[in-house]
């Protein structure tokens, strides 16, 4: 299939500040894709470079499997919910939601039609002959989805559109938006600094630095095969722990070995086909690490780590342990035994193991 | 009487602080009072001298009440008082007034909402440099530009006409209403201007459906002091008019200058209270907007 968005060597500069550079995604009809990163890395600027409101330096643009590298935004069959909900603060909210129709020129009897539509669709009903002062955040929300509901369009671009909600109502609302997609089928590009609403939500994720792309693939790819260190670090919560390690060959077998805070350094025995540097950093996620006798597998090798500090969550606890120099989080079940201060042996998961080289931050494996 | 408890000391001197916090409050008013009176005095001599005769403003005192009423002054310096060899009254420069300063205050009010909206929300290259030289436009004096103004006048055949004079006070009133305006629209998010342009909306729709009905209270205040200042304008009216078409300001100004003989000081200030009713009128009734929309603007941005 054709793809429906398909950005090619995109490149933008604000001056002699590259913005962006060098951006390639294509994504097919009915993907939500979700651009991520930390603050200033461009994300928003790509979002609008692909509603037409940035003039983009390099490269090409098209939609719909059509060039719109130079076509006005109202052209290019998109809608657009922004981080402000950017709702016109005069208009009642029928207003706001019909306007584009309006300046398009649709006639009266279909606006009417598509306005009772989406409010249905969104349950804004009782609000629509309100101002968007005298509504709450969430409603605006509500209000902001509707007006690009409306429209029918190819693309949908969401700009942090959750980042002004209270902790709770974000939730739902992202539960709300995920279940849009599903119903609707509609392609939707999703900006976000948040990781957990980029897993959440997407088919595919694009994790943005600097104005660089550093990794595009499906969530759980992303999650357990991160590219770099950058990745591996941004993504997930409590973050991956990153040990520096060295390695050496024992015969055909591979020694990774990590200092402890106490005791010898520990080995471990890797597997890995090809070339590794001698110092390399190990990746494993908190839950890749789990109290020895609770997690069975080939490759999950025990070794006896003190605990520096125990931090019950409810459902599971974690607990923190210095390796490498480097303070590592495990995940243990919620009935641990664990205290601060004693050893304790943990089992580590090489199969879930990612390796990356120290001076590059590269993926090894 | 013999359960009588002494006042404790503490209760002694909370009513010494209350009676000081009483005697304070007095003060102030006493003082405010004064102040008030003080800066009301000429208006009081004002309106009571416009309603005295000549024979009584001979002989009585300045502050004194009339004795008797006469609205005979106010009858002459609205249609009889003499402005050189003519003796119409202030009635016709008083109409003068107003065909200048209703179409000037209009179109500089709209021309500076259109400046402040392409300036605030649409950022063209030299944007900023093109505001400053429109600030430093404020901040020139206008005896600077009384020649080539009226070079530029005189270029165009509209000395000495009205459309000259609302051109004069249009461009010379740009600075202020696009200062006005501009600081208003920087504080709307520019979210709203993309929203509307997705939603396909071009300049002028976006313009007229969305910023101007935002703008009322600093379409009130820029009202305001466009009024103020062309109705009360004096250089430009006594610089760029001729006999015939000179504004109010100008006609008092000859009024109080050109009588003969007896000074008439109860025509002239009814005639200065009349010139300066209308922007008095304008205060009274929009001021609170005023103060209103002064502080919106700025307080945000």
């Amino acid at each position: 299939m054709a793809p429906i968005l398909d950005i090619k060597n995109l490149y933008k500069n604000y001056g002699a500040t590259e913005i962006l550079k060098d951006i390639n995604v294509a994504i097919e009809p009915g993907d939500f894709l979700v651009l991520v990163g930390p603050s200033g890395c461009g994300k928003s600027t790509l979002l609008n470079c692909i509603a037409g409101l940035e003039p983009i330096t390099g490269g090409t643009i098209d939609i719909g499997g059509r060039d719109m590298t130079h076509v006005s935004p109202k052209d290019r069959d998109i809608a657009m919910v922004f981080q402000s909900y950017a709702l016109y603060p005069t208009m009642s909210v029928a207003k706001n939601i019909t306007f584009g129709m309006k300046v398009r020129g649709v006639d009266q009897a279909t606006q009417e039609r598509k306005l009772a539509e989406v409010a249905a669709q969104l349950q804004i009903e009782p609000l629509l002959n309100r101002r968007p002062g005298q509504l709450s955040g969430g409603q605006r929300q509500r209000v902001a989805m509707g007006r690009a509901l409306v429209r029918d369009p190819k693309l949908f671009l969401f700009d942090e559109p959750l980042s002004n909600l209270d902790a709770k109502l974000r939730v739902s609302m992202r539960s709300e938006i995920k279940k849009l997609h599903q119903n609707l089928g509609a392609t939707m590009v999703y900006v976000t600094h948040d990781q957990i609403e980029a897993m959440t939500l997407a088919t595919k994720i694009v994790v943005m630095k600097g104005g660089v792309v550093q990794q595009i693939g499906t969530p759980a790819e992303i999650y357990n095969h991160p590219a770099n260190l950058f990745v591996a670090d941004f993504m997930g919560s409590p973050a991956m722990n990153l040990i520096p390690a060295r390695t050496r060959r024992n015969g055909k077998a591979l020694q990774i070995e990590i200092e402890r805070a106490e005791g010898e350094p520990m080995v471990l025995e890797g597997e890995h086909s090809g070339e590794l540097p001698a110092d390399i950093i190990l990746g494993l996620r908190p839950e890749d690490i789990a109290e020895a006798g609770f997690r069975s597998g080939q490759k999950v090798q025990a070794a006896e780590c003190r605990i520096d500090l125990v931090e019950p969550a409810g459902a599971d606890t974690y607990v923190v342990s210095e390796l490498g120099g480097r303070q590592v989080t495990a995940r243990l079940h919620a009935e641990t035994k664990a205290q601060p201060g004693a050893m304790l042996d943990l089992a580590f998961d090489l199969g879930k193991v990612s390796y990356f080289a120290p001076d590059t931050g590269k993926r090894l494996n | 009487m013999t359960d009588f408890a002494p006042m404790s000391p503490a209760a002694t001197q909370n009513r010494n602080s209350d009676v000081q916090k009483l005697a304070l409050r007095w003060l102030l008013f006493a003082m405010l009072g004064l102040f008030a009176l003080f800066y009301l005095m000429p208006l009081f001599v004002m309106v009571t001298t416009s309603l005295k005769s000549l024979e009584e403003i001979r002989t009585g005192s300045l502050i004194a009440f009339p004795r008797e009423l006469t609205f005979e002054a106010w009858r002459t310096a609205w249609s009889g008082a003499c402005t050189g060899i003519k003796c119409e009254g202030l009635q016709p420069y008083f109409w003068n007034s107003v065909l200048i300063a209703v179409p000037a205050v209009l179109l500089s009010t709209g021309l500076g909402a259109a400046n402040g909206y392409v300036i605030a929300q649409w950022n063209f290259r030299g944007a900023n440099l093109i505001f400053s030289l429109m600030l430093f436009g404020c901040f020139i004096p206008f005896q600077v530009v009384l020649l080539p103004m009226a070079m530029m006048l005189g270029k165009m055949g509209l000395a000495g006409t009205i459309p000259g004079l609302i051109l004069t006070h249009v461009i010379y009133g740009l600075g202020f209403t696009t200062l006005f305006f501009r600081n208003f629209y920087v504080t709307i998010p520019a979210d709203l201007v993309k929203a509307a342009k997705v939603d396909g909306a071009g300049f002028f729709r976006i313009f007229w459906s969305i910023f101007l009905p935002l703008s009322l209270p600093i379409i009130v205040v820029t009202v305001i002091w466009q009024f103020t200042q062309i109705w009360n304008d004096f250089l430009f009216g006594v610089s760029f008019s001729q006999a015939g078409t000179q504004p109010v300001t100008v006609a008092l100004n000859n009024i109080v200058n050109s009588t003969t003989g007896v000074k008439e000081y109860n025509v002239d200030m009814a005639a200065a209270i009349i010139a300066a009713l209308p922007t008095l009128l304008v205060y009274v009734v929009a001021g609170k907007y005023f103060i209103r929309g002064l502080t919106a603007g700025s307080v945000k941005g």
